[in-house]
């Protein structure tokens, strides 16, 4: 039984991996990629992984998925060609360097020697990979890791914020800067700075 | 099913997404490929878990995965940066650091 499920999650995988490489329209790529990340879960539970499973479906194929799908429908997913520019020269070099990594890979895989590989993995307990064991670990052994990825998180989210934020150019005057705020009420009124901000805030027309 | 099963999918998706990285031009999906790449590893890093019986694999997957969710972040708001901007959104044209 664990054998079929193994082959149909892995094939579903695996074509959610070419879809999202091989399609032309970047919100079918996006589909792709969710349906691998479903099979991906799969394979994850049949690794007795159930709390990376459940993380994997709701916090990628969920959460990070939408962002994607929100901004493939703010930027428009262009029909491009491929690789006009450069020919299938460039193409043919970067194929060839992926089925090379590719070629690489499977004689350090199978080549290994190692005799855990070969085998359908130690023995494990119980709630091996359950919720509880996973909040044990990050609470105790890799509490430092857990703290600085809740660092990171932040770090990433403020930067998105400021990165994806509503701005007219540099030398734009509406552009409102600290500078305004904390100019004297002599050379510029608190009105002037409100105004600024809400046209900042209504944005550049005609986007 | 053994251990190299899980390794050889794990191989065979992380080399889709190197192909994706370095064919497709829209930076959307080589974020996507870069996406499966990732994942690709974590595949590994459970199914050694797995092999090992710890569960200090599991936990590095984890932590894979917000570093994951924080690169998306980031690039997504690039894109949206350089498409307001009117910045063409191809990997191949943007090519100088300067705004």
């Amino acid at each position: 039984m664990a054998e079929v499920i193994f082959f149909f999650a892995a094939a579903v995988a695996l074509a959610g991996a070419f879809g999202t490489v091989i399609l032309r329209n970047p919100f079918y790529s996006v589909l792709a990629l969710v349906s691998h990340l479903l099979g991906l879960a799969a394979l994850f539970l049949l690794l007795r992984a159930e709390f990376v499973a459940a993380a994997q479906v709701i916090v990628y194929a969920g959460a990070v998925m939408v962002l994607y799908v929100f901004v493939v429908a703010y930027v428009g997913g262009q029909d491009r060609p491929l690789s006009p520019r450069h020919g299938p020269g460039m193409r043919a070099v970067a194929l060839l360097f992926s089925g090379a990594l590719l070629v690489e890979f499977a004689i350090a895989i199978l080549g290994s020697g190692l005799s855990v590989l070969d085998k359908e993995g130690a023995g494990f307990f119980p709630a091996f990979g359950s919720p509880g064991e996973m909040g044990k670990l990050f609470l105790t052994q890799f509490l430092l890791a857990f703290e600085i990825a809740s660092l990171l998180l932040l770090v990433a989210a403020v930067g998105a914020v400021i990165l994806a934020r509503r701005r007219a150019g540099l030398d734009d005057p509406r552009e409102l800067s600290v500078a305004d705020l904390l100019r004297s009420p002599e050379d510029g009124t608190l009105t002037d700075a409100e105004r600024g901000s809400l046209q900042e805030a209504a944005g550049p027309p005609g986007r | 099913m053994s251990i190299t099963w899980y390794l050889c999918v794990s191989a065979i998706v992380f080399c889709t997404g190197v192909g994706g990285v370095l064919t497709r031009k829209n930076p959307l999906v080589v974020l996507l490929s870069l996406e499966l790449m990732l994942n690709a590893a974590n595949l590994a890093l459970v199914a050694f878990a797995r092999a090992h019986g710890n569960q200090e694999g599991q936990v590095f997957a984890l932590i894979v995965m917000v570093v994951a969710a924080c690169e998306v972040a980031v690039g997504l708001g690039l894109i949206v940066a350089l498409f307001r901007r009117r910045l063409p959104i191809d990997v191949d044209e943007l090519r100088e650091l300067q705004g």
